[in-house]
C-alpha cells in the first residue's frame, strides 16, 4: 500500500532546492543590511548619549527609520526559512534533528526575544524610557541579531562539517554527543566572522549611497559627512576583516571541502606548488598552495583526484568516490542486517558484526545514495565565478574604503599624499576648500561610486553564499546526506506552486521596500 | 534527570509556548476586526499601532514553539511539517504577510496602498488562530501519515527512480494537510481558537488605546464573539471528554483507549483544576469588561486581558499536556495506528533533551526582560495625540 502513496519525482527536489535557494537568496538581501545598520545606528545613537545634541538624535532617528523598513522583511523570509527544513525536507529533518533542531531553538530563546523585545523599545520608547536604557536597546536589537545569525551559522556550518555527533542505528538518525564542538566548530567560528563582519561592509555602504547622494544633491550635509566617517570606519575594518577571514574560511575548506575547493578554483588536475587563477590563464604562483595550506608546495587535490582518489599529505590515501559509494553502500547494508538481525531476535555478536561494519564505513553513508561518481561534482561554472566576483569586489571595497577614510579624515602624511594626487589628477577640486572642508573632501565622483558600489555589495554578498551553497552539493550534510535522499515525499506541482507564490511574494515586497526606502531617504531626516 | 523525565518536562515547554502562543494571537484577533472596530483611516492607524507594538512577541513565540518542537521532538517536525504540507505553508504565508504590513502600510512610498496590508492583516488575524488552532486539533483527533524509518535503507528502490522510497514520512493523500479541514471538530476548534483571539484582541484594545469611540464598539464585539467561543469550546471539551483516544503500553504499542481523554483528565487531576483556573480566568477576564464596575471605565481599570490571558495559558497548557502524557499518543494517525507519535518515540536523544534543559532554564529570565520592556512601552496608553507625533508610527 505504501508505495501507492509515493508521489515524489525528481522535480520535486529540484523545486525544492530551488524554493529553498529563492527563500535564502532574498532572507541575505535584507539581514545583512540589518545586521551592518545595527552597528552604525548604534554608534550614532552613542554619539547623542554622549553629546546630547538634537544633530545626533536626528541621524540616529533617520538610520533607525530606514532600519525597521528593511528589517521586517529579514523577519518575514526568515520564518519560511526555519520551518521549510520541515516541510521541504523531512528526511533531513529526522535524519539530523537531534543536533540541527538544537541551535534553531536556542536562537530563538537567546536571540529573537532579545531582537524583537527591543527593536520595540528602539522603536517606541524614544519619549519612554531613559535615554540610557533607549541606546542599551539600541545595541540589543543588534546584538540580537548578531547572536541570531552567530546559531543559524551554526547551524548551517553544522551542515558542512558535521562534528560532534554518532550515528544511532536502533533510532535511524544522528545524535549529538557534544553540544561545544557542533556550537564551536572552527568551521562555524570562521562562517560567523566572515558572514557578520561581510554584512557591516553592506551596512557602511548604503549609509555612505545614502550620503552620497545628499552630498551630490547638497542637502543634510553635516548628517551625511558624520555618517560618512562612521560609515568609513565601519566599512574599512569591515572589509578588512571580511579579506582575513575570508583567508581563514578557505584554508578550512580546504581541509574540509576539498570538493568545493576544486570547484571554486576549475582545478581538475591537482598538484603541488598550485597557483590561484585571477581568471583563466593569468595566476598568482603559488597562490592556491598557499591558500589552502599555508604552504607555498602544498598539495591541492583537483576534481579528478578527488574522482579518482590521492595520495594526502599525511601519506594516507584519499579513496576514490566509487570507492566511497561501494563503501556507503556496504555501510547502508549493514544497517539493513542490524535492523533485521534485531528483529529476528540475533545473537548480540551477529548484531556486533554488522555494527562494526557500519562504523567502519559510516564515514561515507551518504555516498550509499549515490549512483553515479559524478553526482558528487558541484557545478564547476557557478563556484568559480562567484568565487572571483565576491573576492573581486571585496577587494574594490576595500580600496574605496580606503581612499574614503583618507578623504573624510586628517590621517598624517597619507590624507595630504592621496589628496595632491587627486588635485594632481584633476579628480578633486582643492580650490574653494577650506583646507578640511569635509563636504569638498568627498568628490562628486566618489559619491557616485559609493551609488554604484551598493547593487555591487549585494551582489558581491550573495555570490559568497553561492560559492558556500553550490560548493557543497550536492551535500545537505556533507558525506552524510545528499539533496535527494533529504527531500519531503510530495508532488513536485504543491512546490512548484509555493515556490511561484513566494516569488511573488517576495518581489513584489521588495518592490515596496525599495520605493519606501527611497521616499525615506528622499525626504530625509526632517520630522 | 531520566530520560523519561525529559521527554516530559520539553513537552511540558513546548506546550507552554504553544499556550503563550495562543494568548498573543489577540494580535492576530484584533487585526481581525481592523475593519470593524476602525471606521476611518485614522481609527485603524489607532488599532495597528496598538497591536504593532505587540506582533514581534506573537511572531518570536511562532518561530521558537517550531524550534523547539524540531529541537526536542524532530519527527513531530519531519512528520508533520513535511505531510501536512499545505496547511502549514498557508499559516506561514499568513504570517509572512503580516510581518511586512506594519512598516510598509503607512510609509511614503507604498505604491500597494494602506488597505492592502490592512486586507492582509485581516488575512493572517482569521487565518492564523483558525489553522493554528486546526493543527491543534489534529493532536487529538489524528492526521493521515505513515511513518516508517526504515525507509531510509531501502536503496535499490531509490536507484530504480523511486527517489521517494527513502523517505520516512508519507502523508497518504494528496492534499498534504488540507484534508484536516473536511473533520468538523477540527473546523470547530479552529474556530473557538479564531474567537478566543478575537475575544482577547478586543480586551486587548480596550486596555491598550485610550479612545471611547473605538471602546465602545470593542464593547459590542466582545459580546458576540465570547458567546460564540464558549459555545464553540465547550462542545469541543464535551466531544474531546466522551471520544476515543490514542494510548500507549509499555512496549510502545498504540491502541484506541475509550474516553482516553476523558481518563487523562481524571488520572492528572492536577491538570484539569488548572485547566477549570483558567476557563475561570478567561471567563472573568470576559464578565468583568462586559458589565464593568464603573459606567466609565478607563483603559486602565479595563484589565480583563490579564485575567483572560493568564486564563488563556492556563487552559491551552494543560489541554495539550492532555493530549501528550499518561501514555497517550500527542500525534495520532489515522492512516496506520502504529505510527502515530509519541513522546518516546519521536524525541531527540537524552544527551539533546539535557543539554536543551540547560539552555530552557534562560527562558524565565527571557520572560522578566519581555515583561520589564512590555510594561516600559505600555506605560502611557496609545491614542490619538500620540500617533499623530510618533515619528515611527506605523
Amino acid at each position: 500500500m505504501t508505495n501507492l502513496l509515493l508521489n515524489i519525482d525528481a522535480g520535486t527536489i529540484d523545486w525544492s532546492r530551488a524554493q529553498f535557494a529563492l527563500t535564502a537568496i532574498y532572507h541575505w538581501l535584507f539581514v545583512p543590511l540589518t545586521l551592518g545598520l545595527a552597528v552604525i545606528m548604534g554608534i550614532a545613537e552613542t554619539f547623542y548619549y554622549k553629546k546630547r545634541t538634537a544633530f545626533w538624535k536626528k541621524t540616529a532617528q533617520f538610520w533607525q527609520r530606514l532600519f525597521g523598513v528593511n528589517f521586517a522583511m529579514g523577519v518575514a523570509t526568515g520564518i519560511i526559512l526555519e520551518f521549510e527544513f520541515g516541510t521541504n525536507w523531512s528526511n533531513y529533518s529526522w535524519f539530523v534533528g537531534d543536533i540541527f533542531g538544537a541551535p534553531l531553538a536556542v536562537e530563538g530563546i537567546v536571540a529573537f526575544f532579545m531582537e524583537s523585545t527591543f527593536v520595540a523599545v528602539m522603536f517606541f520608547g524614544w519619549k519612554k524610557v531613559s535615554a540610557g536604557f533607549h541606546l542599551a536597546s539600541t545595541w540589543l536589537t543588534g546584538l540580537g541579531a548578531t547572536i541570531s545569525a552567530w546559531w543559524i551559522l551554526v547551524a548551517n556550518a553544522w551542515m558542512q562539517y558535521p562534528v560532534g555527533c554518532e550515528f544511532n542505528p536502533d533510532t535511524m538518525r544522528n545524535e549529538m554527543t557534544s553540544f561545544l564542538e557542533v556550537a564551536l566548530s572552527p568551521f562555524a567560528i570562521d562562517k560567523f566572522c566572515h558572514t557578520v563582519i561581510s554584512s557591516w561592509i553592506i551596512g557602511a555602504i548604503f549609509v555612505c549611497a545614502v550620503c552620497g547622494w545628499y552630498l551630490l544633491k547638497k542637502r543634510e550635509t553635516e548628517l551625511a559627512i558624520e555618517s560618512l566617517k562612521i560609515a568609513a570606519v565601519v566599512g574599512f575594518v569591515a572589509a578588512m576583516g571580511a579579506g582575513a577571514t575570508g583567508h581563514k574560511s578557505g584554508q578550512t575548506v580546504a581541509q574540509v571541502q576539498p570538493m568545493k575547493l576544486a570547484a571554486m578554483e576549475a582545478l581538475y588536475e591537482g598538484g603541488n606548488e598550485m597557483g590561484l587563477k585571477i581568471v583563466e590563464g593569468v595566476e598568482v604562483p603559488y597562490g592556491l598552495s598557499m591558500m589552502a595550506t599555508n604552504t607555498l608546495d602544498g598539495f591541492v587535490p583537483g576534481i579528478n583526484d578527488l574522482l579518482n582518489g590521492y595520495q594526502k599529505a599525511d601519506g594516507t590515501w584519499e579513496p576514490s568516490v566509487n570507492e566511497k559509494i561501494a563503501r556507503g553502500r556496504l555501510a547502508i547494508q549493514a544497517l539493513a542486517d542490524y535492523r533485521k538481525a534485531k528483529v529476528e531476535g540475533a545473537d548480540e555478536s551477529i548484531l556486533n558484526t554488522h555494527l562494526s561494519i557500519l562504523k567502519t564505513n559510516m564515514p561515507y553513508f551518504g555516498y550509499g545514495y549515490v549512483k553515479d561518481a559524478n553526482d558528487v561534482v558541484p557545478s564547476v561554472f557557478i563556484n568559480f565565478w562567484a568565487f572571483r566576483v565576491m573576492v573581486g569586489l571585496g577587494c574594490l571595497f576595500i580600496a574605496f574604503f580606503g581612499l574614503l577614510i583618507l578623504l573624510v579624515f586628517r590621517v598624517p602624511l597619507l590624507s595630504v599624499i592621496i589628496r595632491r594626487l587627486l588635485s594632481a589628477l584633476g579628480l578633486l577640486d582643492e580650490r574653494n576648500s577650506d583646507g578640511w572642508q569635509m563636504a569638498d573632501s568627498v568628490p562628486s565622483w566618489l559619491c557616485w561610486a559609493a551609488i554604484l558600489l551598493l547593487p555591487l555589495a549585494y551582489i558581491c554578498s550573495e555570490s559568497g553564499w553561492l560559492v558556500a551553497e553550490f560548493g557543497r552539493q550536492p551535500w545537505t550534510i556533507q558525506d552524510m546526506l545528499p539533496t535527494w535522499a533529504a527531500v519531503s515525499d510530495l508532488q513536485s506541482s504543491s512546490v512548484m506552486i509555493t515556490f511561484i507564490l513566494f516569488l511573488i511574494l517576495f518581489t513584489t515586497m521588495l518592490a515596496v521596500e525599495i520605493n519606501i526606502l527611497l521616499k525615506q531617504i528622499k525626504k530625509g531626516p526632517s520630522l | 534527570m531520566t530520560y523519561e523525565f525529559l521527554q516530559h518536562y520539553w513537552c511540558f515547554i513546548v506546550s507552554l509556548l504553544g499556550a503563550l502562543l495562543v494568548f498573543l494571537l489577540f494580535v492576530q484577533g484584533a487585526n481581525s476586526m481592523i475593519f470593524a472596530l476602525g471606521k476611518t483611516p485614522q481609527e485603524r492607524r489607532l488599532l495597528i499601532n496598538s497591536t504593532g507594538r505587540k506582533w514581534e512577541f506573537t511572531f518570536t513565540t511562532l518561530v521558537t514553539f517550531g524550534g523547539a518542537f524540531f529541537a526536542s521532538f524532530p519527527l513531530f517536525y519531519s512528520t508533520s511539517f513535511g505531510g501536512a504540507y499545505w496547511l502549514w505553508m498557508l499559516i506561514l504565508f499568513s504570517f509572512v504577510l503580516q510581518a511586512v504590513s506594519y512598516e510598509f502600510q503607512n510609509k511614503l512610498g507604498n505604491f500597494l496602498g494602506p488597505k492592502t496590508f490592512q486586507c492582509f492583516l485581516v488575512f493572517n488575524g482569521i487565518m492564523g488562530p483558525l489553522l493554528l488552532g486546526g493543527a491543534v486539533a489534529t493532536f487529538f483527533e489524528g492526521s493521515n501519515f505513515i511513518v516508517e524509518k526504515g525507509n531510509l535503507i531501502d536503496v535499490d528502490s531509490m536507484m530504480n527512480g523511486q527517489w521517494s522510497t527513502v523517505v520516512i514520512s508519507h502523508w497518504a493523500n494528496a492534499s498534504h494537510g488540507l484534508d484536516a479541514l473536511l473533520n468538523p471538530w477540527v473546523l470547530i476548534m479552529g474556530l473557538a481558537v479564531l474567537y478566543l483571539s478575537r475575544v482577547l484582541g478586543i480586551l486587548y484594545i480596550k486596555n491598550n488605546i485610550a479612545d471611547d469611540v473605538i471602546r465602545r464598539r470593542a464593547n459590542y464585539q466582545l459580546v458576540a464573539s465570547a458567546v460564540i467561543f464558549v459555545v464553540l469550546f465547550v462542545a469541543y471539551v464535551i466531544h474531546l471528554m466522551v471520544k476515543d483516544g490514542y494510548a500507549y503500553d509499555d512496549s510502545g504499542q498504540i491502541m484506541m483507549e475509550p474516553y482516553k481523554y476523558l481518563n487523562n483528565a481524571l488520572d492528572m487531576w492536577y491538570l484539569t483544576i488548572v485547566l477549570l483556573i483558567g476557563v475561570v480566568l478567561v471567563l472573568y477576564g470576559i464578565i468583568k469588561e462586559v458589565y464593568p464596575v464603573t459606567l466609565h471605565p478607563s483603559p486602565i481599570t479595563s484589565n480583563g486581558i490579564w485575567y483572560a490571558g493568564i486564563g488563556t495559558v492556563l487552559t491551552v497548557l494543560p489541554l495539550l499536556l492532555l493530549s501528550a502524557w499518561n501514555h497517550t499518543a500527542y500525534y495520532p494517525s489515522t492512516a496506520d495506528l502504529q505510527s502515530s507519535l509519541t513522546l518516546e518515540n519521536s524525541c531527540s536523544s537524552y544527551f539533546t533533551l539535557n543539554t536543551m534543559f540547560w539552555v530552557s532554564l534562560l527562558i524565565p529570565f527571557v520572560l522578566s526582560y519581555i515583561v520589564y520592556a512590555w510594561r516600559k512601552i505600555d506605560s502611557k496608553r496609545i491614542d490619538r495625540t500620540e500617533i499623530a507625533n510618533d515619528d515611527h508610527a506605523y
